[in-house]
């Protein structure tokens, strides 16, 4: 275990631990407003402070983990789910004409500018948690097409493949038995990539208003609410970006360390 | 060459087209009529059928898709609902803020990261390497519309360096639109360095373990000299294409930053338009930037041809 | 003094030994040759004489070149000494070169770190070295690119760069080794020809012995980071003196006996097989490309038979296995087992497929690092109609084991846990599981020691009496399959040139290709021929 993967769990892990244990416990009800209560800064009885409305902030970010996490979850899943067969399908008949039209397919899909559409959808069939997850989760799939296709092709030329091949099983029984397992390195690492990244994405989307709406709290809203009164309450906008900074932090070196721990080379050379 | 480039261009068509027709459906299958959602809840059926033909609305939905793809090639991206101006001329304004705005933050992004990335993989696993990727490494987590909002905190805020928004406009001089734009490039250019730093940094070190880096060191070339005239080059193919790709992602983020700032750009409109249910708006806009990053990724395929003689052998 | 003189170098990286003591020397216009097998320390020895070696490494000794000892001497002033004094060629000839720069430019460039001379006079020179390798400039001309020559072409590039301001000292590394028979032999030439010509020290690296035999005035001989043995060629030869030097030899000369071949019916037949592969456009409206990898090739192979197939890179030797093997269809053409075709229209036929079985080359790549050795040796069982109980494939897997050298404990065991020739009987073994008519030996003992090669060739004929197998073994090292085979053909661009009874062949070749392809291979000297 390397430094990166420790310090990468322990960051994810306060921000998954704080969104579960906001299902059970959370120091206030974080929709519970107490104005006279209000812009306190970080004190003994409310930890992360108020914001404009009296509501407690450490609250609403153990509650606003829940839905950045879960977004960015599914939308990985989205992404893996539909993606890793494509690219195994790309690989395993590598020069085909099915080849040729998945890469085309995600090449255009490369050519967008996801947050541009994340916008257009969200803004076409309303703003909301689920469709920020579909919008997020389409720009996934290709990635991982991509990735999964680039690391079967050369596992495809080895000559166990060959060898596999000469027992006579199909390509679709040698994807999932040979070439999945020695690719799972590469989608491990870059799944956390991704969800980190759409961990960033539903902030955005939350921030100009196209994500998950009130009353469901979102780290993104708390950043848009607290822009007007960032002179008068800065932690409004700083607590957040810290939560956001630190989880994504976590996943992106979790992502690092689990691609040296698992790469054979490099592990190797450590032990 | 010539074969490349055909290609490349018959995709950067294909991609256009394809766009164009999804935008436009996505557009299409929208909940909700721009007509009566101008007018109003209480407004009488016969002036809402008024005002749908007014902008055409009533037309076959083929032909509307025609006439609009006729009308972007022509420059002519139609009448705004909402403003009854014409699109092309909302656009132009706003484009001389979001283009800029996107071009300064690549400048500046390419100007801090690849000399980062250079000096991280010349000192690897020194003290150089480890502050800049642990720099990095915060970089890529940062949401660059809450640096924007911490920059306006510490230097329009606190120490009024700088206003705390707003676009100076073109007609006041290059000086005063840069100054301006300064924070909202910055703000849009340290994510996305930070990125860059870590590709080319990568980039780098691949070639480090290439044999041709072995056979100059057996020239006689020194261990930076190798570096500059082997290494620097072709680390740099990888690196053109992220680039290229920065300049899509600096663009739409902008949209983004351009909140923040109050800047009149394209972002704006598009989300004034969203309010408004200004569809047509936020389709051209949509498609317009669409259109700039299909063509800056074609340019990059082609530079990276350029760059890779066994590219243009290849096809 | 001698140009070289490397006294008691002893190295370790990260603590851990790796060279002891070496000591060897090589004078002006001398050729040394410096050999042994994998992991002897031979590379590191040449790496440590141009100053490149790893970061973490510690040397003791001296290197000397021309009385400056070159482990103290500082990285600038190393820096002035290579390509000037001492020039390097390194083994891969594919990834050496830069493939944004053409070779005009690379080979000026040595000219350039060390000399004052402008661009132009520079390119000049560039342009006479080149020639000087047999690159002419008609042909191959200053702007060409790396990705535009074929192996052999760019290593002679490589030793363009090496020899373009006529260093003292010429060191190369297992130069040959990645090339062709025909190819190795003209670069070996033009090595030995640089050498006298120029008045170089020539300290080549090989695990060859036959090349060594041919071409170095001195042998080397090293083991595990020790010289176990050296001295002039000819004496060394038949005066051998250390145990591992007399065993390297014999294994190198190894032959077999073959168990004699009873008349028997043809199992295999190919007949006028032709594969061909559509390649690019070249302009743009121009019809696509077809290369024809095999045309009209025939031959058969009787049951028990042992046929061997030679021939260089891209002569199909790899098609016509894979067409056999069922992996790829023909155009044209039929090829039969037993009577019964391997393809039916597009498809594989699977109970011809059960009768025959591969050993591949890379005894590292042929198996998946995640599964153990029982399942590894197995996976033919996917081709029974009718899977096998429990205790019939344990016995199965026991007998094979043992068959190959192997104990049936080694079944729970991962690949990365055995050896490169223990793979190799590991992969024998999965051939031999469902003990098919027909095995292909693909490039099998090519990437193994000459020892451990030996062992395997031994276990071959072992298993070829006790099973009466038959097999197609492709090789292109001559030596080997001259004791392997009864009978060989030589194929040459998609094209059987030649075929007969392998002794035969070799001792009266007809085709001038096969004329051309023994000539050119490096054979170990008769000791009687050198002693008399």
């Amino acid at each position: 275990m390397n430094r990166n993967l420790i310090i990468g769990l322990i960051f994810s892990a306060i921000a998954i631990l704080a969104a579960l244990v906001s299902f059970i416990w959370t120091p206030f009800d974080h929709v519970a407003m107490n104005i006279p209560a209000k812009l306190q800064t970080p004190n003994l009885i409310h930890w992360f402070g108020t914001d404009h409305f009296g509501r407690d902030i450490f609250s609403m970010i153990m509650v606003g983990a829940r839905t950045s996490i879960a977004v960015a979850f599914v939308a990985v899943g989205i992404g893996m789910g539909l993606g890793i067969p494509l690219g195994l399908w790309a690989a395993a008949r590598k020069g085909s004409y099915v080849d040729e039209l998945i890469m085309r397919a995600n090449d255009l899909i490369f050519a967008f500018p996801s947050l541009v559409i994340a916008i257009l959808i969200t803004a076409t069939f309303g703003a909301g948690a689920v469709n920020a997850i579909i919008a997020i989760g389409i720009f996934n799939i290709p990635v991982f097409a991509r990735v999964v296709r680039g690391g079967a092709m050369p596992i495809w030329e080895r000559e166990f493949i060959l060898a596999a091949r000469v027992a006579g099983k199909k390509a679709a029984h040698i994807s999932v038995e040979h070439i999945l397992p020695n690719v799972l390195n590469l989608l491990i690492v870059q799944a956390t990539i991704q969800f980190s990244l759409g961990i960033l994405a539903e902030a955005a989307l939350s921030y100009v208003g196209l994500g998950a709406q009130p009353p469901t709290p979102s780290w993104g809203r708390m950043l848009a609410d607290a822009q007007t009164l960032v002179s008068i309450a800065p932690h409004l906008a700083l607590i957040p970006g810290f939560a956001i900074i630190i989880t994504v932090m976590g996943l992106n070196l979790m992502g690092d360390g689990l691609r040296d721990y698992l790469n054979p080379r490099t592990r190797v050379a450590r032990e | 060459m010539i074969r490349y480039t055909l290609k490349r261009f018959l995709s950067l068509c294909i991609s256009l087209a394809v766009a164009s027709l999804l935008i436009f459906f996505v557009i299409e299958i929208a909940p909700g009529d721009p007509a009566s959602f101008m007018l109003g809840i209480n407004a009488q059926p016969d002036t809402v059928a008024a005002l749908r033909a007014e902008l055409g609305l009533d037309v076959p939905k083929f032909e509307r898709y025609l006439a609009w793809t006729q009308g972007m090639l022509t420059g002519d991206f139609g009448m705004s609902y909402t403003y009854r101006m014409p699109i092309s001329q909302m656009v132009a304004d706003r484009l001389w803020v979001s283009l800029p705005l996107a071009l300064f933050a690549l400048a500046l992004s390419t100007i801090i990261a690849l000399p980062a990335g250079i000096y991280a993989a010349a000192r690897r696993g020194k003290t150089g390497d480890v502050a800049v990727m642990s720099a990095t490494q915060l970089g890529v987590a940062i949401p660059n519309f809450w640096f924007a909002m911490m920059l306006v905190l510490i230097f329009a805020i606190k120490l009024r360096w700088f206003a705390g928004g707003g676009f100076a406009g073109w007609d006041k001089g290059l000086g005063a639109v840069m100054w301006s734009l300064t924070l909202p490039a910055i703000s849009l250019a340290l994510p996305q360095a930070a990125i860059l730093a870590r590709v080319m940094r990568s980039a780098l070190l691949d070639v480090m373990n290439e044999d041709f880096m072995r056979t100059a060191r057996a020239k006689g070339l020194t261990t930076t000299q190798t570096l500059w005239k082997h290494g620097l080059r072709n680390a740099l193919i990888p690196v053109l294409t992220i680039i290229g790709l920065q300049f899509s992602f600096l663009l739409a983020g902008g949209i983004i930053i351009e909140q923040v700032f109050y800047l009149p750009g394209l972002g704006r409109l598009v989300f004034q338009a969203i309010s408004a249910r200004d569809l047509i708006v936020v389709e051209s806009v949509v498609m317009l930037l669409v259109f700039a990053v299909i063509v800056v990724n074609f340019a990059v395929d082609l530079a990276y041809a350029t760059v890779d003689p066994r590219l243009k052998a290849r096809t | 003094m001698s140009l070289l003189d490397i006294t008691n170098l002893s190295l370790s990286i990260d603590g851990t030994p790796i060279l002891r003591d070496v000591s060897l020397s090589v004078n002006t216009g001398e050729i040394v040759a410096v050999t042994g097998e994998s992991g002897s320390g031979k590379s590191l020895t040449a790496l440590a004489t141009m100053g490149l070696l790893p970061t973490r490494s510690q040397t003791t000794g001296t290197i000397t070149l021309e009385g400056q000892d070159l482990l103290t001497t500082s990285e600038a002033d190393l820096c002035n000494i290579r390509g000037n004094n001492i020039g390097m060629v390194f083994q891969e000839p594919m990834t050496a070169l830069n493939p944004v720069q053409t070779i005009g430019v690379q080979v000026a460039e040595t000219i350039l770190i060390h000399s004052t001379m402008s661009k132009s006079d520079a390119m000049a020179r560039a342009a006479d070295v080149l020639t000087r390798v047999g690159l002419p400039q008609e042909q191959f001309p200053l702007s060409r690119y790396p990705h535009e020559l074929s192996g052999g072409q760019r290593q002679r590039v490589v030793i363009a760069m090496a020899i373009a301001l006529r260093p003292k000292l010429l060191i190369a590394d297992e130069p040959t080794t990645a090339l062709d028979v025909t190819t190795q032999a003209q670069i070996l030439d033009l090595l030995q020809d640089l050498a006298r010509d120029y008045d170089m020290g020539l300290l080549m690296i090989t695990h060859d012995l036959a090349v060594v035999s041919d071409m170095a005035d001195k042998i080397v001989v090293m083991r595990l980071g020790e010289v176990v043995e050296q001295g002039e060629t000819k004496s060394l030869l038949t005066n051998m003196q250390h145990a591992y030097t007399k065993m390297l030899f014999a294994a190198s000369r190894h032959q077999v006996e073959l168990p004699n071949l009873p008349a028997s019916d043809v199992l295999l037949s190919v007949k006028n097989v032709v594969r061909d592969y559509t390649t690019p456009r070249k302009t743009v409206f121009g019809s696509k490309g077809v290369f024809r990898a095999l045309n009209g090739v025939s031959f058969d192979i009787k049951r028990g038979e042992r046929l061997g197939l030679v021939g260089e890179s891209g002569c199909g030797k790899s098609t016509i296995t894979r067409s056999i093997l069922g992996l790829e269809n023909v155009q044209d053409g039929e090829i039969t087992l037993d009577g019964a075709p391997v393809f039916t229209g597009r498809k594989p036929n699977l109970a011809v497929r059960r009768k025959m079985q591969v050993v591949f080359q890379d005894p590292f790549g042929s198996f998946n690092p995640r599964h153990k050795v029982a399942r590894l040796i197995t996976e033919p069982f996917h081709l029974h109609e009718t899977p096998l109980n429990q205790q019939e494939r344990q016995r199965l897997i026991n007998q094979t084991l043992t068959a190959v050298g192997l104990n049936p404990s080694d079944a729970n065991k991962y690949i990365h846990q055995f050896s490169g020739g223990q793979r190799q009987r590991i992969a024998i073994a999965r051939a031999l599981i469902i003990q098919p008519d027909l095995i292909v030996f693909d490039e099998a003992v090519s990437a193994l020691d000459v020892s451990v090669r030996a062992q395997i060739l031994d276990l071959l004929a072992n298993l070829s009496a006790k099973y009466n197998l038959t097999y197609l073994f492709i090789s292109h090292d001559l030596s080997v399959v001259r004791t392997i085979t009864d009978r060989v053909l030589v194929m040459q661009r998609g094209e059987i040139v030649e075929q007969g009874e392998t002794e035969q062949v070799f001792t009266a070749p007809n085709h001038p290709y096969t004329q051309e392809l023994i000539a050119a291979a490096p054979v170990l000297p008769d000791l009687q021929h050198l002693k008399g």
